[in-house]
């Protein structure tokens, strides 16, 4: 009787368990399918670098440049943002807060990434934007800057929190060592510290990035619907995400060639986090094994 | 006259509430051994990680009474604690090389000290290599990942790393308890060819190497320096009862 109920339990583990790779491996499966179907109407080699993205108009072009180049403007902006104010804090929280502060603040910072992205968007369309346009002439209403501006308030967390633990994870009998030296903390945190953490600081980084170039609610409203292929931080632009969300949004007929371009931009942002998180994963296990 | 190095004179610690040194009078000459023994927990370390302030390190301690080292009091105010610890050096329980090149753990405080110099480095490296009996072991392969040394080697390591900066005095908290007798009696050859010219103080909780190995031993009891003396005369005829019962075994 027993044995049946445990064999029962393990079977149901196992069919969930299924389930979740069935799921992940259908939804693969759809992106390719109609992934490719689109491939077989417009040339990959045009897709990879017509430098326009015009699917809904007459004059049609399927360049993902432009949609790439608003994805990673607004993501580049976000860690350039992010990373050096979130290392700082991380750097103090570890090095040079007491113990209490670093408890109370911790779980605060984390909260910034439980704020849903939808009320980040107004945030930056609503406050961010103005402000920025009080000193800055001539910055559109829909912009990649202060859609990365507050994109970075977002992904901090990731940052801090995450190096953090990497920070606090290095070994106390380090940071003695250096003392020990004499060096003082600054030059033990540069010299020790952080780079004994760097492969967990490096992983909190890529999660950080993909994080931010998957992220949709703000750029879409934020950072505006026109394909650019351009640096300029001060006009709109749109991202991979924020396309997909505008077109499945309208309403293209299914089974169209238009329709189908949600999926070839799809697999584009898939390829790129797949890659950031497997980058990611495989540092980790490097950095766990290190103090084993 | 020898001259005196290390000083404490009525000197009292507290972890917080916790009174962990009561009135340590202690006294160590120039280029001497003196090993620090006692039960665990009866404040050795503290005593010794308190010559070179490293109790700074640790939230809420307190101190009072005087550390005289080479005759300057080092809890004065006007004191940099950073150039106090680089002239004494320390070698900790567990080998602790940073995660950089053996190379790099060696040069670690000539850089921290400002010096760019590629020659000065090198030469340093080299013969603090050398005076830690390990440059044999590793002189070709310098380049090679501390981490990949054994315990052993990481702990000569650790020793080269310290006396690259040319300190006068040497502390060691149980540095060879870590390893095989092998590497211990490499550990213990090291520290008789060092003491020619470095004051040296080691914790042990060995009696045998203790005795093998210091000129003075003091023997520590719940925060109290209980006495000090010659190693011989602490092994062969204490003056108090604790002392006789601890090195005999009896307790602790
Ligand atoms: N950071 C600390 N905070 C509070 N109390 C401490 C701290 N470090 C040590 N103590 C206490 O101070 C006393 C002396 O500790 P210390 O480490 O100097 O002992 P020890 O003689 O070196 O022992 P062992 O032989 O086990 O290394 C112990 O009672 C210990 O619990
Ligand atoms: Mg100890």
């Amino acid at each position: 009787m027993k044995k049946l109920k445990e064999n029962i339990i393990e079977k149901l583990l196992f069919s969930s368990a299924i389930f979740t790779i069935l799921t992940t491996l259908s939804i693969i499966g759809i992106l390719l399918y109609e992934a490719i179907q689109f491939f077989e109407e417009v040339p990959l080699f045009d897709f990879l670098t017509d430098t326009q993205w015009t699917p809904l108009f007459d004059d049609k072009h399927f360049g993902i440049l432009p949609l790439l180049s608003g994805t990673l403007l607004t993501s580049f902006i976000a860690i350039a943002i992010a990373l050096p104010i979130g290392l700082s804090i991380a750097v103090y929280l570890n090095e040079y807060a007491n113990k209490k502060f670093r408890k109370i603040i911790k779980p605060i910072l984390e909260l910034l990434a439980a704020v849903p992205s939808v009320v980040y968007g107004f945030f930056a369309l609503i406050i961010v934007t103005p402000a920025l346009q009080s000193f800055i002439p001539g910055m559109s209403g829909f912009n990649s800057l202060s859609a990365g501006i507050v994109m970075a308030i977002m992904i901090l967390p990731f940052i801090s929190s995450l190096s953090e633990d990497a920070l606090f994870a290095v070994p106390k009998n380090l940071r003695e060592a250096s003392y020990g030296m004499g060096a003082t903390r600054f030059q033990t945190v540069f010299r020790v510290t952080i780079p004994a953490a760097n492969s967990g600081i490096i992983v909190s980084v890529i999660l950080a990035i993909s994080r931010a170039i998957g992220e949709t609610m703000i750029v879409a409203i934020a950072a505006g619907q026109q394909p650019r292929l351009t640096a300029n931080p001060l006009v709109p632009v749109e991202t991979i995400s924020a396309y997909i969300v505008q077109v499945s949004l309208g309403d293209v007929p299914h089974n169209s060639l238009e329709y189908r371009t949600i999926f070839a931009a799809g697999i584009t942002l898939f390829a790129f986090t797949f890659l950031l998180n497997n980058v990611s994963f495989w540092l980790r296990k490097k950095y766990q094994r290190k103090y084993a | 006259m020898p001259t005196t190095i290390i000083e404490s004179k009525d000197f009292n610690l507290f972890y917080g509430d916790f009174q962990a040194l009561k009135n340590i009078n202690f006294q160590a000459e120039e280029n001497t051994v003196t090993a620090f023994i006692g039960p665990s927990g009866c404040g050795k370390s503290t005593l010794l990680r308190s010559f070179n302030r490293m109790n700074d390190l640790i939230e809420g301690v307190q101190t009072t009474g005087e550390t005289n080292i080479n005759g300057i009091s080092v809890y004065d105010k006007s004191v940099d604690v950073n150039e106090l610890r680089k002239r004494i050096g320390m070698v900790f329980q567990k080998p602790n090389p940073f995660p950089k090149s053996i190379f790099e753990n060696v040069a670690y405080g000539l850089r921290i000290d400002g010096i760019k110099d590629k020659h000065i480095i090198e030469e340093k490296v080299v013969s603090s290599l050398k005076k830690a009996a390990l440059w044999d072991e590793v002189k070709d392969n310098l380049k090679k990942s501390a981490l990949a040394l054994s315990g052993g080697q990481q702990q000569r390591l650790c020793i080269a790393r310290a006396l690259a900066i040319e300190p006068s005095i040497i502390l060691m908290d149980e540095p060879a308890s870590a390893l095989d007798p092998i590497s211990t009696s490499k550990i213990e050859d090291l520290i008789y060819e060092l003491k020619k010219n470095y004051t040296i103080i080691i914790v042990t909780h060995n009696m045998q190497q203790a005795g093998r190995i210091s000129d003075n031993t003091a023997f520590f009891y719940m925060g109290e320096l209980i006495e000090c003396d010659d190693t011989k005369t602490i092994f062969t005829n204490p003056s108090n009862l604790r002392t006789q019962n601890y090195i005999t075994g009896r307790f602790g």
